[in-house]
């Protein structure tokens, strides 16, 4: 059973801390998802694979750089191998939008859906061929500063996670809720008939919506990869499905919601593989880390399809 | 005079905050043609969603045969007796005129899984039913010689028929028709309420919206007028012709 | 028709001539014919994309497993196990479906999904504190299948003849296949195939003809589900060995590429599509594999990646250019082509 003595109060705080920082992550890849579901209702399931092509290209650069021995300091090389994964991450998924999913605009929802997994499995079996089969493991070259709080420890990595992460999200609502760009994505999002009346170029608008989206995969696969220290080809499957449970809880479509789902998703899964052991009297451990994100999915379909922010999805007559 | 086929009382629907019907109560009788007519938005349609179970009314009940609907899905309410057409003419735009109604079927018949999989005797003569009773209804209505076109190869007044016949399978005592002389030229209207009379004349019950007065008046024994979700006029169609109220919202009018 | 059945009965040996191997791999392509055929009937017949249909391959494959094999040393006979595991994975299906199928289509297709994952999950994990599935290492020596005094697990002779295991269990997924067939043809032309062609056109328009769209779905999703336990079941006896591995994400998404090459609703097409599929990834094993050694020395290319590079790309090109399949049902046809100019 749970005792909320002192060392429960920082083991609380310690997951609540590695929750952030993975809720951090799930939330940056959620706004893919979710900023391309709301714009032209697709579940876009090659994202994770974008996460995946961010993650093993800043590998390459960071090995490259450090191979180099350049000399530049580490946060360098870390922000220079985000300048590289950016682009490339952008350029796939504009190559994605541009080939495999705009010839089916217009198409029954299934078809875009089931390239979109096509797609998925070829960036993977792609990314294999030039990154190989085995994990990868990312040169240590963020000395890993320790502080300490309240019992519980925060790295500096994490620090920096949250950091760019509340950047980015800011970045994000400025761009979306301020500039022409973002008036004329919500405009498409809301009515794209109308919005094409209104003399908005909507496959324009559709393939930024693709680019935004890649450049925060891209961002957060240099962080899981720098994180985690590791990066393999099937990374992105997983954590693009946990992304999407995230903006599904959070209310698909709606941008603050993907944000938010982000989060809670990353605490509940922090927070569920830290105590589900003494909850079920170890039945069940911390290896079912992974099972708590597809049932928070299915309780939300189930019970509030509309998600924390969102509005409903459920079948509509 | 007999208790009506179906009864509603005070039924009241909001969408969000607009109130598409409010209070509005009628009662149909059994074997006559009524007619609910008013300017677009009156909520009409919604009217129907909520006769025929594809919504739920805010407040106030609807009764068919003296039972309360109220909790019954669409597919249950088709099962007691209610069929209905839609407005923007929903068939299976892919299969034939004949498997439509042969759809239309599926609530009066019962072969399972089983008896498809063992394809019993049963089944066997149910399917050969099923088949000919669609034939039959599409006779019915005029369409015999389209059953193997696709429906959506149909003509727009063909499609109108065989949505009827696809209600008609379904053996309803009332049947829910949403503009169905919609787009049809003068003389296909003329047909269709020849069809109309004949379907009333073989036990069913007429519910129906319609703009073209010319056949509302013509056809229908009563008429229910609404406007802005009330019910402003209800009578044959003479006296809801000369009622000021329905002039007045007709012609934008205030009411005086 | 005599002559199809004469060829079916002569391939094994043909193939055993070739390679035992061969035989194991046409029994696997038979599998995957039963377990497309399974996942036509909710994908195809009733239009309700399933991304984690093989879990109830799984569950099948492990009722099989716990209750015929040493792991508890239980060992009931086939013909109790395998309507169970059917029984088993369509309850399993039934519990999905219920609370699920009112969603519309795509978020479907995600929550069996993670229910996929969620059972895979499980399998891996259950080992402990009691030991039920042995997680990561699965269970092995699973009993074969046995009638009467015939295990199909062993070589026999007769007539001189010489029956491998394979073979018998050829014969075995052949006759299995029939029925399955059969079943699928009947209800496709059924009353109930009818309203699952219904829903799939228009689900209003379907509950206005008094379907319960709820119920058809749901038994579409569970007679799926069964069919999916039957091969399981067949699969843990054939091996005599399974593990999660067995059961991961992928192996989903090869059945659907397989339904949605062969064209979603047509029985002939999924069944091609299934072959298809099956065959020329072991096709291309056998001879891009040593092409590549003798043009460049080295292989460049696994096979495996050329393999999953197929489906990906089965996906995205049918999609693209006949998005009904390589051998379209009608009415699917219709359907898939359909909509470009309405929207």
């Amino acid at each position: 059973m749970v005792f909320f003595g002192a060392a429960c109060v920082e083991t609380f705080i310690q997951q609540l801390i590695n929750g952030l920082t993975l809720g951090a992550v799930y939330a940056m890849v959620a706004l893919g998802y979710t900023m391309v579901y709301g714009i032209i209702q697709l579940i876009n399931f090659a994202h994770g694979e974008v996460v995946m092509i961010g993650a093993m290209v800043s590998f390459s650069v960071i090995g490259a750089l450090v191979a180099a021995h350049t000399g530049l300091p580490a946060w360098a090389i870390v922000f220079a191998a985000a300048a590289a994964a950016i682009p490339v991450c952008m350029a796939v998924s504009y190559l994605t939008e541009r080939i495999a999913y705009r010839p089916l605009r217009g198409a029954p929802r299934l078809a875009p859906l089931i390239t979109a997994i096509g797609i998925s499995i070829i960036l993977q079996q792609i990314g294999l061929m030039i990154w190989s089969r085995n994990p990868l493991a990312f040169p240590q070259i963020l000395d890993n500063r320790v502080f300490h709080v309240a019992g519980a420890t925060v790295t500096s990595v994490q620090l920096a996670i949250w950091i760019v992460s509340i950047l980015m999200m800011t970045g994000l609502a400025a761009m979306v809720y301020r500039t022409r760009l973002g008036i004329a994505m919500r405009a498409t999002s809301q009515n794209p008939q109308v919005a094409g009346l209104m003399g908005i170029d909507i496959d324009r608008i559709i393939a930024a919506t693709f680019i935004i989206g890649a450049a925060l995969a891209a961002i957060a696969g240099v962080m899981v990869g720098t994180y985690y220290g590791i990066a393999h080809y099937t990374m992105g499957s997983l954590l693009g499905l946990k992304a999407f449970c995230a903006a599904v809880l959070g209310g698909i479509g709606n941008i603050p919601g993907a944000m938010l789902g982000g989060i809670v998703l990353g605490v509940v899964e922090a927070l569920g593989a830290g105590y589900i052991g003494d909850l079920t009297n170890n039945w069940f451990g911390s290896n079912y880390q992974d099972v708590f994100a597809f049932i928070v999915l299915i309780l939300v379909l189930v019970f509030r399809p509309s998600g924390l922010l969102g509005e409903r999805v459920a079948d509509r007559v | 005079m007999s208790a009506p086929l179906l009864q509603a009382e005070n039924v009241g629907k909001y969408f969000g905050g607009v109130q598409a019907l409010l209070g509005v109560s009628f009662a149909i009788r059994a074997d006559e043609i009524y007619g609910l007519i008013g300017p677009n938005g009156a909520g009409k349609t919604t009217l129907f969603n909520l006769i025929t179970g594809f919504a739920a009314p805010d407040s106030g009940r609807v009764s068919f045969e003296g039972r309360p609907l109220a909790g019954l899905k669409p597919d249950a309410i088709a099962k007691l007796g209610i069929a209905r057409t839609f407005q923007n003419i929903r068939l299976f735009a892919n299969l034939s005129a004949l498997e439509n109604v042969m759809i239309g079927r599926h609530a009066r018949t019962r072969a399972g899984v089983a008896a498809a999989v063992l394809r019993t005797r049963a089944q066997r003569a149910e399917e050969a039913a099923i088949e000919a009773r669609a034939a039959e209804l599409l006779d019915y209505v005029g369409i015999a010689a389209r059953a193997d076109a696709l429906a959506r190869n149909l003509s727009y007044g063909d499609q109108r028929r065989l949505e009827i016949a696809r209600a008609l399978a379904t053996e309803p005592r009332l049947l829910a028709l949403d503009e169905p002389a919609a787009g049809m030229n003068a003389t296909e209207t003329q047909a269709l309420a020849g069809l109309l009379r004949r379907v009333r004349s073989d036990g069913v019950t007429l519910v129906l919206i319609e703009h073209d007065m010319h056949l509302v008046m013509g056809l229908c024994d009563r008429v229910l007028v609404l406007d802005f979700g009330r019910r402003i006029a209800e009578g044959t169609p003479r006296e809801v012709q000369h009622d000021p109220a329905v002039a007045a919202a007709y012609l934008g009018a205030p009411a005086a | 028709m005599a002559l199809i059945a004469v060829a079916l009965a002569v391939l094994p040996f043909a193939l055993a001539a070739v390679g035992t191997t061969w035989v194991r791999i046409t029994n696997l392509a038979i599998l995957f014919i039963l377990l497309s055929l399974g996942l036509n009937i909710v994908v195809g017949f009733a239009g309700l994309l399933d991304l984690g249909y093989i879990a109830f391959y799984a569950v099948g494959a492990y009722v099989y497993a716990l209750l015929a094999s040493p792991q508890f040393d239980i060992h009931w006979p086939f013909w109790a196990v395998v309507p169970l595991g059917a029984l088993v994975a369509c309850i399993f299906g039934v519990l999905l479906g219920a609370p699920t199928l009112k969603l519309r289509g795509d978020y479907l297709a995600i929550v069996t999904l993670g229910f996929g994952e969620i059972v895979r999950i499980f399998l891996n994990n259950l080992s402990q504190p009691v030991n039920i599935t042995n997680g990561p290492q699965g269970i092995s020596r699973i009993d074969p299948i046995r009638i009467g005094n015939l295990s199909l697990g062993s070589t026999d002779t007769l007539a001189g003849l010489t029956f491998s295991g394979p073979i018998k269990y050829y014969y075995l997924l052949i006759v299995v296949l029939l029925l399955v067939l059969i079943v699928n043809v009947r209800l496709q032309h059924s009353r109930i195939g009818r309203a699952w062609e219904a829903i799939r056109e228009d689900e209003t328009a379907a509950r206005a003809m008094g379907i319960d769209t709820m119920r058809m779905k749901l038994l579409a999703f569970a007679m799926g589900a069964s069919f999916g336990g039957i091969a399981g079941s067949i699969f843990s006896a054939m091996q005599g060995f399974i593990s999660p591995e067995s059961f991961v994400l992928v192996e989903s998404i090869m059945v659907l590429s397989m339904v949605v090459l062969g064209g979603m609703g047509n029985i002939w097409g999924v069944a091609a599509g299934a072959l298809l599929l099956s065959f020329v990834p072991e096709l291309l094993r056998y001879t891009v594999g040593p092409m590549q050694q003798a043009l460049f020395g080295r292989s460049i290319i696994e096979p495996e990646v050329i393999r999953m590079l197929l489906f990906g790309l089965a996906l995205v090109v049918m999609m693209m250019y006949r998005p009904a399949g390589l051998f379209p049902s009608a009415v699917r046809r219709r359907e898939l082509t359909r909509r470009t100019q309405a929207q």
